[in-house]
């Protein structure tokens, strides 16, 4: 199997003409009406997020959304999240809970915003808070990663009963030139970075990070998008069945690593 | 409110040190510049105020230092002490970075957990390790941290956590972000458990540390000055090109933009987290 490299599934999971989260929800579902606010401070164009149509099935969807054309990228500020996104995000999720809605989450970002107002107003516990209160919400939730995986603002929408890659999406803890500029001094060994983090889909499939590996063949076309919606309908009825629903979830998180360690008490 | 005496330092160097008494010279004795108010401190003098400079400087304090500072006398039983990672990605120069770490530390891995009295009450403790690759979370911090929340809800114990973390440890790539999630699910199910979390942050607590178990406590205190934020501040300033507002990410930033109960100078934190257990007893 050849693929691309590390970092050329890197720059193709940045590139401009992926499809994004809102092409995602409109595709994929049906009748979206799309809910807006934090209720505590903004509404933040990075992350979108309403309920729609699945079939018969009502669900929540929520999404990073890094635009298209250049004023909208800009004014989505290229899909990196302040914390009123994760708050808006968190405000769905438990709104979803409340009506016994599945969540389904698209994320694609580079990673949470590192900005001024973004520290001043909790970054860091915005995505803790998320992290908590997802790993005991009652509903399935399922998140699909598009393209960019970045670290913490990544995860804080992937704490998730099923996580799917697509094909030439990353995950990483951090991007390869941040993770180069620290190891090495000197952001152009990229390259190397991104090969030693295991960043790809593959990589997170190996590490069980994502349970499915999605081909990017027909990207973006009907029936891709057909496609992924049937596998999300018949994974939902499977997990809407499940009643250790949380407690499973509890232990596909708390396994990562565990093997890792060098000795078992 | 005399009733809250407790509460206050318990010298005047806590204070802010303008009425401190001068440093004793003692030609000889080895000395410590402090960055803030750039005199030298004899090191006997420093460790007599608990690594606390005249001016309110903290030094930054190992694990073993904290944890001698913070239990009652002898009460700190280690749990878990043999879990260490392993190089899951072989990431290069990791393994050897990682031992340098531990020859350098004298620990296993970069947080330390266990059960201590403090002032009589038992409670669950972690500290972290600046020495251990500046208290970074790879898969066995957070197994550790995942395994005293979870040792603490069987018992019905509070837990307590001092950290100090450059963020999640990159050598461990994904699995180290996992850890986020792992000690997230773990310190939820103690909090829906009714249970007490009490983090102290200190210098410096950031990145994937900040954005899950650090900041998920139901009573954040922090050290005076430490720096404590989700991205660094070289990144903030490169990506917003925007001049950093004065105090940024310090403790006393947070205080003032709602993100921690209280600043809590070194000399006075037995004595606060005493009464906070008493005042949760229980829980």
């Amino acid at each position: 199997m050849s693929g691309p490299t590390p970092y050329e599934a890197v720059k193709l999971a940045r590139d401009n003409g992926r499809p994004t989260g809102l092409d995602y929800i409109h595709n994929v579902f049906q009748g979206f009406l799309e809910f807006h606010g934090d209720r505590r401070y903004s509404d933040d164009p990075a992350v979108v997020g309403g309920v729609a149509w699945l079939g018969s099935q009502p669900v929540t969807v929520i999404a990073t959304e890094k635009g298209h054309t250049a004023k909208d990228r800009s004014r989505r500020n290229f899909g990196a999240p302040h914390p009123e996104g994760y708050r808006k995000a968190l405000r769905l999720m438990k709104q979803a809970e409340k009506f016994g809605r599945p969540v389904i989450c698209f994320v694609d970002t580079s990673g949470a915003y590192c900005g001024i107002g973004a520290e001043e107003r909790g970054q860091g516990q915005a995505i803790a808070e998320n992290l908590m209160e997802l790993s005991t919400l009652c509903v399935p939730v399922i998140s699909v990663l598009i393209g960019e995986g970045g670290s913490g603002g990544a995860l804080a929408l992937a704490l998730a009963d099923r996580v799917w890659m697509l094909e030439n999406a990353v995950y990483s803890v951090i991007s390869p030139e941040g993770c180069a500029s620290i190891l090495w001094k000197d952001a152009s060994k990229a390259e190397t970075a991104a090969a030693s983090l295991k960043l790809t889909a593959r990589d997170a499939r190996r590490l069980g990070v994502v349970e499915k590996v999605l081909s990017e063949q027909n990207l973006g076309k009907p029936a891709f998008y057909r496609g992924l919606g049937n596998l999300l309908r018949r994974e939902l009825e499977a997990l809407s069945a499940d009643p250790e629903l949380i407690g499973k979830r509890y232990a596909r998180f708390r396994a990562f690593g565990t093997n890792t360690l060098k000795e078992q008490p | 409110m005399a009733f809250l005496n407790f509460l206050k330092p318990k010298n005047q160097l806590e204070e802010g040190g303008r009425t401190a008494a001068p440093v004793q010279e003692d030609p000889g004795e080895p000395e410590k510049l402090c960055p803030n108010c750039r005199r030298s401190i004899p090191v006997s003098r420093l460790w007599a105020d608990h690594l606390v400079c005249a001016c309110g400087h903290h030094f930054r304090m190992n694990a073993r230092q904290r944890i001698a500072l913070v239990a009652d006398k002898g009460s700190f039983r280690e749990l878990f002490a043999t879990v260490r990672g392993g190089d899951p990605l072989l990431f290069p120069g990791y393994p050897e970075k990682a031992q340098t770490a531990r020859n350098a530390s004298g620990e296993q891995e970069a947080v330390i957990c266990g059960t201590a009295l403090i002032e009589g009450r038992k409670t669950c403790l972690f500290v972290m390790e600046p020495g251990f690759m500046m208290g970074s979370m790879g898969s066995a911090v957070g197994e550790k941290i995942a395994r005293l929340f979870e040792y603490a809800l069987d018992r019905r114990l509070p837990v307590i956590g001092y950290t100090v973390s450059g963020g999640a440890r990159m050598q461990e790539g994904l699995l180290s972000l996992m850890q986020m999630a792992k000690t997230s699910a773990a310190v939820k199910r103690h909090c829906d458990a009714g249970l007490l979390y009490i983090a102290v942050l200190t210098d410096p607590t950031t990145g994937g540390v900040t954005a899950s178990f650090a900041m998920e406590a139901d009573i954040l205190l922090a050290e005076p000055g430490a720096t404590i934020g989700f991205a660094g501040a070289r990144v903030v300033e490169q990506t917003t090109r925007k001049a950093l507002p004065k105090g940024f990410q310090t403790a006393e930033f947070l205080l003032e933009h709602g993100f921690i109960d209280q600043i809590a100078p070194r000399g006075g934190q037995t004595a606060l987290l005493g009464e906070l257990l008493r005042l949760h007893i229980g829980g």
